[in-house]
């Protein structure tokens, strides 16, 4: 059994389903990574592992306890995190602020917690007195990524967290990704810079139209005429 | 001399009255920005929640006169503020939980709150009117004046006299104090910092956690005791009349609008603007040009730029004006 | 049961309820309210073109019912040439000096650089604009006030009546007459103040434009209420004529014919002679009321109609398809204010008394909006229904309270303050019960008595 399994989920925003059968897992520690073409129901397929969609059929397990039921409040005090792919910082608060906010549900001492994302992104603390809508699009994204770390969360999901940031600042956030999942949170992420991504994941997801269309390895999906051809341009 | 003379005239007249009515509208146009930034609505019956507060706070003036207490040259009413802030925060939370917590839950369009608010408006409106009656309430005891224009004029041997009256230095003390409070809680606290948080950004301050329902009720709380300080202060300083309050919406959403809504520290420069631009508008010059200018140049009539009934007139255009050329206001408030 | 089952049904029920108040109360209360009511009605289908049509939030109709009724102290009363001879016409020139100043500096704006240069042109336009105008415009009020100030003090009418005459109509028909000028003129007037407020304010997000129209219809009344030289101010103007040919209720209880008639039914004069003319006013109102109503369903059901719903269903994709949303609101906001203001000169002309004082936005700009909304936005035959209904209940609402305090309070010794106190008050449970009226339908039935299509 995976740490997280969304299994089977089937549902939409309205009448129409946009996920049919689909489903997700990640293990202890690992990097799964969710690609696809627009429109293709990825960040969907994040929202309902997260509880911010209905399921009409499916449910979601974590560490063996179904979830499937829980509010996305009850799902951050379960220990999950997620950084939406938009809107995913507090603009007119500052870098410290918005990190106090992502520790909003713990009650202990979280200076601590805070040190250890000052060392991940050194350039936030730097930062800490700034708006962190005054920052930079590299700068933001550590910042969302900081925020969701606060809860100190077993599961980290994060919706495109490279999209709209140089190629540097993208292998700078995947390093920092990496390192992450090295402490032995789980990640789950949807990313547009498939190959990349690929290449640092341990299971792939290619998500066609609201369904699984390839599930592997990252680097046996990397391998894949197939998967080349159609997904990641040759 | 002249010069003086004319600067204390204008303080007088001008200054002092328009400040101390800046912090009222500040106050009240906290409130309503307040609610703006959390409930994502106007609300039209903040007038009427002030005119509410004050009425209670009113009440319970009148019954520590008649048992005798008294804050002797301070105004009882300041002592019956906190009965009357409680009074209204548990009637306001009343209505969150019968009126708008409905609407809030089915994620109705901010127009359709705008509405309802104007149902509460209509029942507080009323409620207000039932229980003390339409007339002009004056509940101001106390000292009335700190420096009265005759002992200003004796110590100085100055020929204008500057009067200070309790209620003004009563509204400004109470008024920094207040924002002084509520800075502090909104930027070092838990609560006023999760209360930013959701007025940034809703979907993520609920990912962190944040219980909606809380920050609705703290905020609630806040806005009555903020709508009630301003109406009593506004009471003090003037004379209650449900109508005036219901009036005072006008410039008290000038304010806000001004400064920018959803933003606390616009609300508090918008307040000043309109005050100011109100009295300077409405002020009969001709006193302070005869100390200024050569004779040859005072003008014959009051100098007055325009009657003082016009008063909401000013508070309107200003807003016209800002809306037209910076819809978010001068201090940047959030256009949702 | 269908819908038009339904609907006869609740019109049924309302005529109902006016003839209950006509026998157990009065007549003449009964028809009063039948008459104000179908006025409200007209108004309210005004505000519904703006908001059931194009949601539009206009929350200014005080004040343009108010400007519809200055056109009755402008078009239907009688001429004041010695008011124009002593300095009246120093009026007209300094308004429009005022308004070229205005569309000056809006050219100014527009036209020069932006910079200091352009700020500092613009002050000076501006300051010395206001010298002038006010140097003109102050003798010119001046001369005019001190005309009789007791009885007149003001321009007077502006000589439509004084045109009836020519035409060979007496002094009073003539009179009579200009009040069938009045209402369209009133109309016109509301239009052309909604015309500025939709040019300045209409691109406006929903609650701000909502709070320009508060703050326009305060401002109208504060200029209804001070300009003592345009309509007497705060002084009222009295006596205003009725539409011919409704006579004036004094004039029948002396005309012996109508004596002899009367006590030939073996009704009283005096009471038969204002049933009668509310009976006339009865009939005129309820006859523009059709026509209003006839033309406004029209217009819904017209190819107009369907684009300003489909505007207001989504603006957004209605802009896409090439649409002019700006101009058809425009368009919705100032016939809307149209309609009001005819209905706000209506009523004056039936109570035959122009008084700013008694313009209070509860009464004439919210409670019009418990019409709409009770009676379902966005369907004009709720707006009818809504206008009566609310009416009826904001009248009778009194009367009942007053008894139902009455019952409470019975009980309580006299020594009580809290019997006295509660038995006065009993006139405020009106706006209480308005608000719970429109609260309970907000909840309970959002799309009113009668739903839109
Ligand atoms: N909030 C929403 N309401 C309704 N439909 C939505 C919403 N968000 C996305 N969709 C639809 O769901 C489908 C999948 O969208 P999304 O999950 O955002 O795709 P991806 O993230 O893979 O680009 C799209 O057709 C999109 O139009
Ligand atoms: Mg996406």
């Amino acid at each position: 059994m995976p740490f997280l399994i969304g299994e089977a989920m089937t549902g939409g925003y309205g009448a129409a389903d946009i996920l049919h059968d689909c489903t997700i897992a990640v293990d202890k520690g690992q990097i799964a990574v969710i690609v696809g073409p627009n429109g293709a129901g990825k960040s969907t397929a994040m929202k309902a592992v997260f509880g911010m969609l209905n399921l009409r059929k499916g449910r979601v397990v974590l560490d063996g306890t179904d979830i499937t039921g829980l509010s996305p409040q009850d799902r951050v005090a379960q220990g999950m995190a997620f950084v939406p792919q938009t809107s995913n910082i507090f603009t007119s608060m500052t870098v410290e602020e918005n990190l106090e906010m992502g520790a909003f549900l713990r009650r202990d001492d979280i200076r601590a917690t805070i040190e250890q994302i000052y060392t991940l992104f050194p350039i936030l603390k730097e930062k800490r007195r700034q708006a962190a809508g005054e920052l930079s699009g590299g700068q933001r994204q550590q910042v969302a990524v900081g925020r969701a770390l606060m809860t100190q969360p077993k599961l980290l999901m994060l919706d495109e967290p490279t999209a709209g940031v140089s190629p540097i600042v993208m292998d700078e956030l995947f390093d920092r990704i990496i390192e992450v999942a090295r402490t032995g949170i789980s990640i789950l992420m949807v990313e547009q810079n498939a190959r990349q991504a690929l290449e640092i994941a341990d299971k792939g997801y290619v998500l066609v139209q609201g369904a699984n269309r390839y599930t592997d390895t990252g680097e046996a999906l990397l391998a894949d005429p197939e998967v080349r051809r159609t997904f990641l341009g040759g | 001399m002249d010069f003086l003379n004319g600067l204390i005239a204008l303080a007088n007249y001008v200054l002092i009255p328009a400040t101390s009515y800046g912090a009222q509208l500040a106050l009240g146009a906290l409130g309503v920005t307040l609610v703006y930034g959390i409930l994502r609505f106007s609300n039209f019956a903040h007038g009427d929640t002030m005119a509410f507060g004050t009425m209670i706070t009113i009440l319970f003036t009148w019954l520590f006169q008649s048992w005798g207490i008294s804050l002797g040259p301070l105004p009882t009413a300041l002592l019956a503020l906190p009965l009357g802030i409680i009074g209204t925060a548990l009637f306001v939370l009343g209505t969150d939980r019968v009126v708008y917590r409905f609407y809030r839950r089915a994620k109705a369009a901010p127009v359709i709150l705008v509405i309802v608010s104007m149902g509460v408006m209509f029942v507080m409106n009323g409620l207000t009117r039932f229980i003390i009656g339409t007339g002009e309430q004056n509940f101001a005891d106390g000292s009335r004046f700190l420096i009265t224009a005759g002992k200003f004029k004796m110590a100085t041997g100055m020929e204008e006299g500057l009067a200070v009256r309790t209620t003004q230095v009563i509204t400004v003390v109470t008024a920094v104090i207040v924002v002084a409070l509520l800075f502090w809680f909104l930027n070092k606290t838990r609560t006023g910092k999760s209360m930013r948080a959701f007025s940034d950004n809703e979907d993520l301050a609920l990912l962190s956690g944040i219980n909606p329902e809380r920050v609705v009720m703290v905020t609630w709380i806040i806005v009555a005791g903020l709508a009630t300080i301003a109406g009593v202060l506004y009471g003090l300083d003037k004379s209650f009349k449900p109508f005036t309050y219901f009036q005072l919406l006008l410039p008290i959403f000038a304010s806000a609008v001004v400064g920018g809504l959803g933003n606390p520290l616009g609300a508090i420069g918008g307040g000043f603007i309109v005050a100011y631009s109100e009295v300077a508008v409405t002020y009969a010059w001709k006193k302070v040009l005869g100390y200024w200018l050569p004779s040859a140049l005072v003008p014959d009539g009051l100098a007055q730029l325009m009657g003082t009934d016009y008063k909401y007139a000013v508070s309107f255009v200003i807003l016209i004006i800002v809306l037209l050329f910076k819809p978010t206001g001068l201090f940047k408030g959030k256009s949702v | 049961m269908s819908a038009p089952v339904k609907n006869s049904l609740l019109f049924l029920v309302l005529a109902m309820m006016f003839l209950a108040s006509a026998l157990m109360q009065s007549w003449g209360a009964a028809l009063d309210m039948l008459v104000v009511g179908l006025a409200s009605a007209i108004m309210a289908l005004g505000v519904n073109m703006q908001w059931g049509y194009a949601g539009l939030f206009n929350v200014g109709v005080m004040g343009f019912s108010a400007l519809g009724s200055l056109a009755m102290v402008l078009i239907a009363t009688t001429a004041r040439p010695q008011a124009w001879t002593a300095g009246g016409w120093m009026i007209p020139i300094a308004l429009a000096i005022g308004a070229a100043v205005v569309l000056l500096a809006i050219g100014l704006w527009r036209w020069m650089p932006k910079g200091k240069v352009r700020a500092l042109a613009l002050i000076v336009l501006l300051i010395v604009g206001f010298i002038v105008y006010r140097a003109v415009f102050d003798p010119g009020v001046t001369a005019v006030e001190a005309i009789n100030a007791s009885a007149a003090g003001n321009i007077g009418g502006l000589g439509v009546a004084w045109f009836f005459q020519l035409l060979g109509a007496s002094k009073d028909t003539a009179l009579q007459l200009a009040v069938w000028v009045a209402w369209p003129v009133g109309g016109l007037i509301a239009a052309g103040a909604a015309w500025i407020v939709a040019k300045t304010a209409l691109g406006l997000r929903s609650d701000y434009l909502a709070i320009a129209t508060l703050g326009i219809a305060e401002i109208i009344v504060t200029v209804l209420k001070n300009e003592d030289w345009l309509d007497r101010g705060v002084k009222n103007v009295y006596g205003l004529p009725r539409p011919y040919p409704v006579p004036q209720q004094v004039d029948l209880q002396q005309h012996a014919g109508f004596i002899s008639w009367a006590k030939s039914w073996g009704l009283d004069p005096t009471n038969a002679a204002n049933r009668i003319v509310q009976l006339e006013y009865v009939v005129i109102f309820a006859v523009i009321l059709i026509v209003i109503l006839t033309l406004v369903e029209l217009a819904l059901k017209s190819p107009w109609g369907r684009m300003m719903r489909a505007i207001r269903d989504n603006e957004i994709s209605a802009e896409a398809m090439g649409k002019d949303v700006k101009a058809r609101h425009l368009q919705v906001f100032v016939i809307g204010s149209a309609v009001i203001g005819i209905a706000g000169a209506m009523v004056t002309s039936y109570t035959g008394l122009f008084s700013p004082t008694t313009y209070q936005p509860l009464r004439w700009t919210f409670l019009i909006w418990v019409m709409v909304i009770v009676g379902g936005s966005g369907n004009n035959w709720g707006s009818v229904l809504g206008g009566l209904l609310i009416y009826f209940l904001w009248i009778e609402v009194e009367p009942v309270g007053k008894w139902l305090l009455a019952l409470i309070t019975d009980p309580m010794p006299n020594t009580w303050a809290l019997k006295g106190h509660l038995r006065e008050s009993a006139e405020q449970m009106r706006l209480m019960t308005m608000g719970i009226v429109l609260l309970l339908v907000l909840r309970f039935s959002p799309r009113g008595l009668i739903p839109e299509k």
